[in-house]
């Protein structure tokens, strides 16, 4: 272990370059955030992710936001355990129909102000899940929806970018 | 001769199905085999239906291959496996839920995928079967039912309560419901209710394009996608007489044991996150990251999705590529070695692992549970090996074993499996075949079906597909999740609640893939 310790301190850090606010991101929250009144209290964001009918690719590639060559925290971006505790719910996958109801008592559990991220082709819109019984269809069918991080998976750069952009836009300066 | 094998024996298969034989049985015959798996004398690989008929797969040790075994469902009911062989159980929950037909005698009676917010009961069944919401019969299929609102069996002791987890869990994980019922801290019972990331699979998989069908069965777990790609595509093929290049093949191989790695590595280190032991997390994280960034170097994307196709592969592989996997398994290989020394060396991680969330070998072999949750109670089934397929046909590598079917004996299977994972490669990527990438799918009118095992980093997934006029009629996929969520229900027995993480980890079911 003590070798591990070791190599692990000398080594440099794995971590890439931050990268910059994403254009198409910047587009889109000009337009959505433009109603909204809610101004976060600093500059870190609380993210709950809910999958609310995903496939587990776009949970593979949110899950990468958290390892060390992402590393996600330095930006002061959080994963937390509980709505309670998010500003914003990071949510993927077509809506199901059995997750429609637990997702809307997630959402109202996360205290105001809040933001919805639509993550991957499913969340954005319906993905190959389009035209199922099953499926409610893209996450503003039941959420009011701030920004849309489309791909099938999305790239944790893409998923970075995009959530960098949202805590610009929102954060007090 | 094996029960199963004696009834098969005077029957003639259907030559529709191809490569396994298919037969067309009684109901009595149906009741038999049922009987016979109930007694141990085989193993339940899928069950399944379609209007107005249920099939089964069934290997036996003394059948040359699997067999289908097909039975018209006489008034919308077949006489339930369930209550010879409990792991037909939820599938039988489920095939009601989805086609209408009864399993006549089944123990279990509640619905299992339908939580009552579809539009309408049994989606799969025709039209004059299905029961929109406000026309449904004898209580099932009532309109808007409260989806928290299940009948969780009844469990009766002194001093015991009751703790509700999920449908959204705390962590960055996919959803599901878990009913603890624990005196203190030892859990005395748990149940699952699964289902809430079903997405109709099945009805999307009818009267469409290969591709199409494709990328959707790609879908039905994101983490095992080659796997699926590869399971769906040798069926496609088999029912089409298709001849795939040696090159195809291998890359399929290649792009298997690159999601096997990237998956075991990264479970190992979540494993150990859960244990509190994150310096293993930060490092199999990173190990992980680098096998995913050489898979899209080679392949065009990180999970290697819709790479594999019916007839072979879309991408070729560079000899760029080809230096860089070479480059990136040397590195990996020689970080994931650090990180199992340390595992290894360390009393207070294996404190938490050994001897915690124990299956026996009874439980695996009774549910023909496959992946590292058999091989880790000692099931030595592994599909490359046993129901062998190119490229790992004739190739000789490990199929590592574990008896003792706690947390710990997961971990090491997944550990060896990469070691055996990346010896595979490294043979491929020496001597990669040259030739074409794809075979020409030919236009066939004919019905025409087709049947596949592959080897997922979970365990064995299963496709059967019915193809007729260039589409794909009809198809089931069934993921290993299937036969394991219900073990980790015994696993967990006697266990403190928080240990529950670390065992559900180490089984790392899907909940897409069993919810479809
Ligand atoms: S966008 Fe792709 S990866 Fe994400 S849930 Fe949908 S199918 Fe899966």
């Amino acid at each position: 272990m003590r070798t591990l310790l070791l190599k692990s301190l000398f080594s440099g850090p794995a971590t890439t370059a931050a990268p910059g606010l994403g254009a198409d991101a910047l587009e889109e929250l000009g337009r959505t955030l433009q109603a909204r009144a809610g101004k976060l209290f600093g500059r870190s964001l609380s993210i709950r992710e809910v999958d609310a009918g995903s496939c587990n690719g776009c949970e593979l590639e949110i899950h990468a936001l958290n390892n060390p060559v992402y590393d996600v925290e330095r930006f002061g971006l959080r994963f937390v355990a509980s709505p309670r505790h998010a500003d914003v719910l990071l949510v993927t996958g077509p809506v199901t129909r059995n997750m429609r109801v637990a997702l809307e008592r997630t959402y109202a559990a996360a205290p105001e102000p809040k933001w919805v991220v639509a993550v991957g082709d499913c969340g954005c819109g319906c993905g190959v899940f389009e035209g199922s019984y099953a499926v409610i269809g893209g996450v503003d069918k039941v959420l009011p929806v701030d920004l849309h991080i489309p791909g099938c998976p999305p790239r944790p750069a893409a998923l970075l970018q995009g959530l960098i952009t949202l805590l610009d836009r929102v954060a007090t300066r | 001769m094996s029960a199963i094998a004696a009834l098969l024996a005077p029957l003639q298969p259907l030559a529709v199905l191809r490569p396994w034989p298919r037969y067309e049985v009684d109901a009595a015959t149906w009741e038999a085999i049922g009987r016979a798996l109930g007694a141990g004398d085989g193993a339940l690989m899928a069950l399944w239906a379609e209007p107005g008929t249920v099939h089964l797969a069934v290997r036996a040790a003394d059948l040359r291959n699997p067999a289908v075994v097909s039975l018209a469902a006489a008034n919308n009911a077949f006489p339930s496996i369930g209550q010879y062989h409990p792991p037909a159980l939820r599938p039988e929950r489920a095939i009601r839920d989805l086609t209408g037909l009864t399993p006549i005698g089944i123990p279990d009676d509640r619905p299992w995928l339908d939580h009552g917010a579809w539009d309408a009961a049994a989606p799969l069944a025709p039209p004059s079967l299905t029961l929109p919401r406000e026309r449904g019969r004898d209580g099932r299929g009532q309109s808007a039912r409260d989806p928290a609102d299940y009948a969780f069996l009844p469990v009766h002791g002194h001093g015991l309560h009751q703790i509700p987890v999920g449908p959204v869990h705390a962590g960055i994980i996919e959803p599901g419901h878990f009913r603890f019922t624990a005196n203190g801290e030892t859990v005395a019972r748990l149940e699952q209710r699964l289902g809430y990331v079903h997405k109709g699979i099945e009805s999307l998989l009818i009267g469409v394009g290969f591709d199409h069908a494709g990328r959707v069965v790609a879908r039905a777990s994101g983490d095992e996608t080659v796997a699926l790609s590869i399971a769906y595509a040798r069926a496609v093929e088999a029912a089409l007489g298709i001849d795939v290049p040696l090159r195809a093949h291998v890359l399929r191989g290649v792009m298997a044991e690159l999601e096997r790695i990237a998956n075991h590595v990264g479970d190992v280190g979540a494993i150990c996150n859960d244990a509190a032991f994150a310096l293993l997390h930060a490092h199999c994280g990173l190990i992980r990251e680098r096998v995913l960034a050489a898979c899209d170097a080679a392949f065009g994307h990180r999970l290697m999705m819709d790479r594999v196709v019916p007839g072979g592969v879309t991408h070729d592989l560079t000899n760029d590529a080809r230096e860089l996997l070479f480059a990136m398994l040397d590195d990996a290989l020689a970080r994931f070695a650090d990180v199992v020394r340390v595992y290894d060396e360390t009393p207070s991680l294996q404190d938490r692992t050994c001897l915690t969330g124990i299956v026996s070998n009874e439980l695996v072999t009774q549910w023909a549970a496959g992946g590292f949750v058999g091989r880790g109670s000692g099931r030595a089934f592994d599909a490359r090996r046993d129901l062998a397929y190119v490229p790992y046909f004739g190739m000789d590598f490990a199929v590592p074993t574990f008896a003792a079917g706690d947390v710990n004996a997961r971990v090491w299977v997944r550990i060896r499996e990469v070691e055996e994972s990346a010896r595979l490669l490294r043979h491929w990527l020496w001597s990669t075949a040259e030739g074409p990438l794809r075979a020409e799918v030919p236009a066939i009118d004919a019905v025409r079906e087709g049947v596949a095992v592959a080897e997922a980093f979970r365990g064995d997934v299963f496709v059967w597909v019915r193809l007729a006029a260039g589409r794909v009629e009809r198809a089931h996929v069934r993921d290993a999740s299937v036969f394991q969520w219900p073990l980790l229900e015994a696993a967990i027995e006697g266990n403190i609640v928080a240990d529950f993480p670390l065992c559900n980890k180490s089984f790392n079911c899907s909940y897409s893939g069993h919810d479809q």
